[in-house]
C-alpha cells in the first residue's frame, strides 16, 4: 500500500480555481503537455464563492476610468507595500482578461448599451466592477472550466497535494494522494504552478471553504522559498453573525456597492463618523451626496461605507466593543433603506443580490428586502504569499510559479474588492505562459526517492498510532480558535507571544493525532495531514505580524495603533532557515519607477 | 440545548448499513454542521464532501429524509426531529463511501457537449454588444451551481440507468445556456436527440423540484430544447423537403 503511480507532465498546475485554471489553460498548447490537480471536484474551488465582480478598467460604466487610475488605486488600498509592477501589470491586463472571458462564454450584466455592466466597491475611484449578479465567481470559474476541459490538459480531481518534489534546488514535481481511495501519486514535472488560494481555516470565523489551508503557502515554504507580508490578512467587514452555525459566511461588499448603509444600535450611519485624511477628498460627508453617488452621478463623492475593507472592519469592530453592535454582536448593514428612493427596491434587490436575498432567507429567516443583516468581520484573504517575480510569476525556487492569492504582492497591505478575480486570470495567464516557457527550456529533473519515502511515511503516520492518537479535528479547531484569539482583526504585542508559545503545544500535539479505519475517503486522515500546513501558516502570520509594531492595511497592533512611515519603506520576509526552523528578516521596497510614481502623486490630488 | 438522532449510511462500495448518532443541537443548525458535530465528537472518518457551507458550490448533496437536498442549505429547524432523520448518499452514482459518490459520469456528459462557438465579435477591439433583456434567460441557467441533484432524483438516470444514452438535466440546462445565448453559432440539437438521449426525458419535472438554485429546468430549458429537435426531425414539411434535397 504504500507504492504509488508516477506521471510524467511538463507543467504541473496545482490548483483548480480561477488562477489554477486560467494557468492550465495557458501553458497547454503548442505540445506542451500539462496537468491540473485539484483538491476538489473541478469547479468548486474557493474562486466559486466569489461574488462582488472582477475590477477592470474597461471605462464602460465610466469613461474617465483608465488603467492608471486602477493602478493608483491598488497602490493606496494596498498603502503602497505592493509590488508596483504587479500592480501596473494587473490594471494594464485585467480588462483584457474579463474581455477574454466574455469570448469564452461568460455573460456578464450589461450596460444599457449592451456593454459588459460595472459597479461601485471600496476603494475604487470609478464604477469598476464587472459582475453577474453577485454570483461573478462561479461565472468566472465556470467559464474556466467549460473552455478548459476542451484545451488539452489532464484533471486530476480530489488529489490533494502533501509535498513538493526537490531536485537540488529545483522543484522537481510533486507528491499526492488521490481522495477517494487514498492511492499516492507522484507528479513529475518540469515545471509547477501553486495556485492553491488562501489560507482562512487557520481562523474559526471565515468566508473560506475547507480547502483554504495554505497548502501552496506551506508547498512553497518547506521548498526554501521567500514569502512575503504573512501579517496581511483581509477581515471582511461583512460576514453572516447569526446563527453560530454560518458565522463567517460572506455577504458581498456588492450590497454596499448597491447603496447598503452599515447602522448601529442606535441608527447611526457610523462610517460618517471616522474618513481617512487619503480619502476624504473622495468620500461624501453626508447621505444625499452617496446615494447621488450611487445612482451614478460623476460629481457626487463615494458614500463612506464603500471605504477600504481594513478601515470599514475596524469601524465596525470599534462600534462593537463601545456597545453600539446589534443583538449577536455585529452592526446592521440595510439595503431595504433604498426603497426611499427606488420604487421598486424589493425587485431590484432580488435582481442585483439574488444570492445574498437566498443566502438570508435559508439560513437566518432574514428578509433582506425588509429588515436589515447583522453583520461582522470575518478572514477573508491573505495578501502576503509566496514571493514571485512580476513579470514571470515564478518564485525564488527555480521552476515554482505562483499565481492568485498563494502569491503575495499585488495586494501590499490591503487588497481592494474586486481585485482578485482580476489577480486569478491576469497571472494566472502570466504563470501559466512563463512556466510552460521554462519547461520547454530545462530537461525532466531526477527524483529523489529518499525524499519520497520519507513523504510516504509521514503522510501514514496517523494510522499507525490509530484510535490512540488525538482527534485531528478537536486539533484542528483548537488551532482556529488560538488563532481567532491571537492573530485576529486587532493583535497586541502579548497575545501574538502567546500565541507563538501556544503554536509549538499544537505543533507537538498534532504530531500525536491519530486516525481510525481505512484510506478510502476518510475525512479524519485528510484533516490530520491539512494540519501541517495549517501550522505552517499559522507561524508564518505569527513570526511576521509580532514584528510589525505599526497599524497598516490588514495588520492592526493595538499597541502601535498609527501608521509609520518608517516601516512603510520594507516587506516582512519569511524563510526556513538552513536548521530547519522559522526565520524572518525585513527586505527594502526598490523604489518605484517614475512614471509609475507620477500616476500615483497625480491621483492624489 | 435540546437533541436529534441523526441515522446516516455508513458503508463502502454500495454495502451501507445505518449508524444512529444522537447530538446536541443549536439555533440555526443545518444538517452539514450535525455531520461534522459527529466527526468532531469521534466518527472522524464519516465521509462527507463539502466545500463552501454556504450554497454556492454544490458540494454536499446527499438525501435527506428520501429527498435530494444541499446538507449545508437543509435547517433541522425544517425538519421533524421527533424521529431519527436520515442522511444518505446519491443513488444515481456509484457509491464510494458513507455520504461520498463517484460523480465522474457528469464530467464525461459535459464534455461530450460541443463547446462555445461566438459569432464574429461586433466592434473592434473584440469585443461584442448584447443587451440585458436578451442575456437574462441564458443567466437563469448559468446559475447553475452542479450539485447534480436534478441527476440524482431523474428517473431516466436513477431508476434505469441510462447513463451513457442519457445526459441528465443538468446537462440540458447547459446545452440551453450554450444553445441560447446570443453569440453562439454552434448547432447541438442532432446530438441532443441522438447521443444524448433528450427523448427519455418525459417531463416529470422533479429536476425542476430538487433544485436549490431554483432554475426552472423542465420548463425553461429542457421542453425548448425538445422543440427545437421537433422543428428540426419530426415536422412534416422539414421532413418532405428532406426527402427531395440532393444528397450531400
Amino acid at each position: 500500500m504504500n507504492g504509488y503511480t508516477t506521471h510524467e507532465f511538463d507543467v504541473l498546475v496545482i490548483g483548480a480555481g480561477g488562477a489554477g485554471l486560467r494557468a492550465a489553460i495557458e501553458a497547454s498548447g503548442n505540445g506542451t503537455k500539462v496537468a491540473l490537480i485539484c483538491k476538489s471536484l473541478l469547479g468548486k474551488a474557493h474562486t466559486v464563492m466569489a461574488e462582488g465582480g472582477m475590477a477592470a478598467a474597461l471605462g464602460n460604466a465610466d469613461d474617465r476610468d483608465s488603467w492608471s487610475t486602477h493602478f493608483a488605486d491598488t497602490m493606496r488600498g494596498g498603502m503602497y507595500l505592493n509590488n508596483s509592477r504587479m500592480a501596473e501589470l494587473h490594471a494594464k491586463e485585467a480588462a483584457d482578461r474579463v474581455n477574454e472571458l466574455e469570448a469564452w462564454g461568460a455573460v456578464f450584466d450589461r450596460t444599457p448599451e449592451g456593454r459588459i455592466n460595472q459597479r461601485n466597491f471600496g476603494g475604487h475611484k470609478y464604477r469598476r466592477l464587472a459582475h453577474v449578479g453577485d454570483r461573478t465567481g462561479l461565472e468566472m470559474i465556470r467559464t474556466l472550466q467549460d473552455h478548459g476541459i476542451h484545451q488539452g490538459f489532464e484533471v486530476f480531481m480530489e488529489y490533494t497535494v502533501v509535498d513538493l518534489l526537490m531536485d537540488g534546488g529545483r522543484v522537481a514535481g510533486a507528491f499526492a494522494y488521490e481522495r477517494n481511495h487514498g492511492t499516492f501519486h507522484l507528479f513529475r514535472a518540469k515545471a509547477v504552478i501553486l495556485a492553491t488560494g488562501g489560507l482562512g481555516r487557520c481562523y474559526k470565523i471565515t468566508s473560506n471553504s475547507w480547502e483554504g489551508t495554505g497548502d501552496g503557502h506551506a508547498l512553497a515554504y518547506h521548498a526554501g522559498a521567500e514569502m512575503r507580508d504573512m501579517e496581511f490578512l483581509q477581515f471582511h467587514p461583512t460576514g453572516m453573525v447569526w446563527p453560530p452555525s454560518v458565522r463567517g459566511i460572506l455577504v458581498t461588499e456588492g450590497v454596499r456597492g448597491e447603496g447598503g448603509i452599515l447602522q448601529n444600535s442606535e441608527g447611526r450611519r457610523f462610517m460618517f463618523d471616522d474618513i481617512p485624511d487619503a480619502y476624504s477628498h473622495q468620500t461624501s460627508d453626508n447621505e444625499e451626496e452617496g446615494w447621488r453617488y450611487i445612482t451614478g452621478d460623476k460629481q457626487a463623492r463615494r458614500p463612506p461605507e464603500l471605504l477600504t475593507r481594513d478601515h470599514v472592519a475596524r469601524c465596525i469592530i470599534r462600534e462593537i466593543k463601545e456597545g453600539r453592535g446589534s443583538p449577536h454582536g455585529g452592526v446592521f448593514l440595510n439595503i431595504h433603506w433604498i426603497k426611499e428612493h427606488i420604487k421598486d427596491a424589493e425587485g431590484h434587490i432580488k435582481k442585483k443580490l439574488p444570492s445574498m436575498y437566498h443566502q438570508f432567507k435559508e439560513l437566518a429567516g432574514v428578509d433582506i428586502t425588509k429588515e436589515s443583516m447583522e453583520v461582522g468581520p470575518t478572514t477573508h484573504y491573505v495578501m502576503g504569499g509566496i514571493k514571485v517575480d512580476a513579470d514571470t510569476q515564478m518564485s525564488t525556487v527555480p521552476g515554482l510559479f505562483a499565481a492568485g492569492e498563494c502569491a503575495g504582492g499585488l495586494h501590499g497591505a490591503n487588497r481592494l474588492g474586486g481585485n482578485s478575480l482580476s489577480d486569478l486570470v491576469v497571472f494566472g495567464k502570466r504563470a501559466g505562459q512563463y512556466a510552460a516557457e521554462y519547461a520547454s527550456a530545462h530537461d525532466m529533473p531526477t527524483i529523489d526517492e529518499g525524499q519520497v519515502q520519507d513523504i510516504t511515511q509521514e503522510t501514514l503516520a496517523p494510522f499507525e498510532r490509530g484510535d490512540t492518537g488525538e482527534n485531528p479535528f478537536q486539533i484542528q479547531q483548537a488551532l482556529q480558535e488560538m488563532m481567532q484569539a491571537k492573530a485576529g482583526i486587532v493583535r497586541t504585542h502579548a497575545e501574538m507571544a502567546e500565541g507563538l508559545e501556544e503554536l509549538q503545544r499544537l505543533k507537538a500535539r498534532a504530531a500525536t493525532c491519530g486516525v481510525q479505519s481505512n484510506r478510502d475517503f476518510n475525512p479524519g486522515w485528510n484533516t490530520a495531514l491539512d494540519l501541517k500546513p495549517l501550522l505552517a501558516c499559522s507561524e508564518m502570520i505569527l513570526m511576521s505580524a509580532i514584528d510589525r509594531k505599526e497599524s497598516r492595511g490588514g495588520h492592526y497592533h493595538d499597541d502601535y495603533p498609527e501608521k509609520c512611515p518608517e516601516h512603510g519603506k520594507w516587506n516582512t520576509i519569511i524563510q526556513k532557515g538552513a536548521d530547519g526552523t522559522m526565520t524572518r528578516r525585513e527586505s527594502e521596497i526598490p523604489a518605484i519607477r517614475s512614471d509609475l510614481q507620477g500616476i500615483i502623486e497625480e491621483n492624489q490630488r | 440545548m435540546s437533541k436529534a438522532t441523526f441515522r446516516i449510511s455508513r458503508g463502502s462500495g454500495g454495502d451501507l448499513t445505518p449508524a444512529d448518532y444522537e447530538i446536541e443541537i443549536g439555533e440555526g443548525m443545518v444538517v452539514l454542521d450535525a455531520v461534522h458535530q459527529i466527526q468532531y465528537e469521534g466518527a472522524s472518518d464519516l465521509a462527507v464532501r463539502w466545500n463552501c457551507k454556504a450554497g454556492k458550490c454544490g458540494s454536499c448533496s446527499a438525501e435527506i429524509n428520501g429527498m435530494p437536498r444541499l446538507m449545508c442549505m437543509t435547517r433541522l429547524e425544517d425538519l421533524d426531529l421527533s424521529q431519527p432523520v436520515t442522511v444518505e448518499p446519491m443513488r444515481a452514482f456509484p457509491h464510494v463511501r458513507d455520504l461520498v459518490t463517484d460523480v465522474s459520469f457528469n464530467y464525461r456528459a459535459k464534455k461530450s457537449i460541443k463547446p462555445f462557438k461566438p459569432r464574429k465579435p461586433d466592434n473592434a477591439d473584440g469585443t461584442w454588444n448584447m443587451k440585458q433583456e436578451d442575456v437574462e434567460r441564458v443567466q437563469e441557467f448559468r446559475k447553475c451551481i452542479e450539485c447534480f441533484l436534478c441527476q440524482d432524483v431523474c428517473h431516466v438516470l436513477r431508476d434505469h440507468h441510462k447513463h451513457e444514452e442519457f445526459i441528465g438535466p443538468r446537462h440540458f440546462v447547459y446545452s440551453a445556456a450554450l444553445e441560447m445565448h446570443p453569440l453562439d453559432t454552434e448547432d447541438r440539437v442532432a446530438d441532443l436527440k441522438k447521443a444524448q438521449g433528450i427523448g427519455y426525458c418525459n417531463i416529470t419535472k422533479c429536476c425542476t423540484v430538487v433544485c436549490p438554485e431554483h432554475i426552472k429546468i423542465t420548463d425553461n430549458a429542457i421542453i425548448p430544447l425538445k422543440e427545437r429537435v421537433v422543428d428540426e426531425f419530426y415536422d412534416p414539411l422539414t421532413k418532405l423537403f428532406r426527402m427531395f434535397k440532393p444528397k450531400k
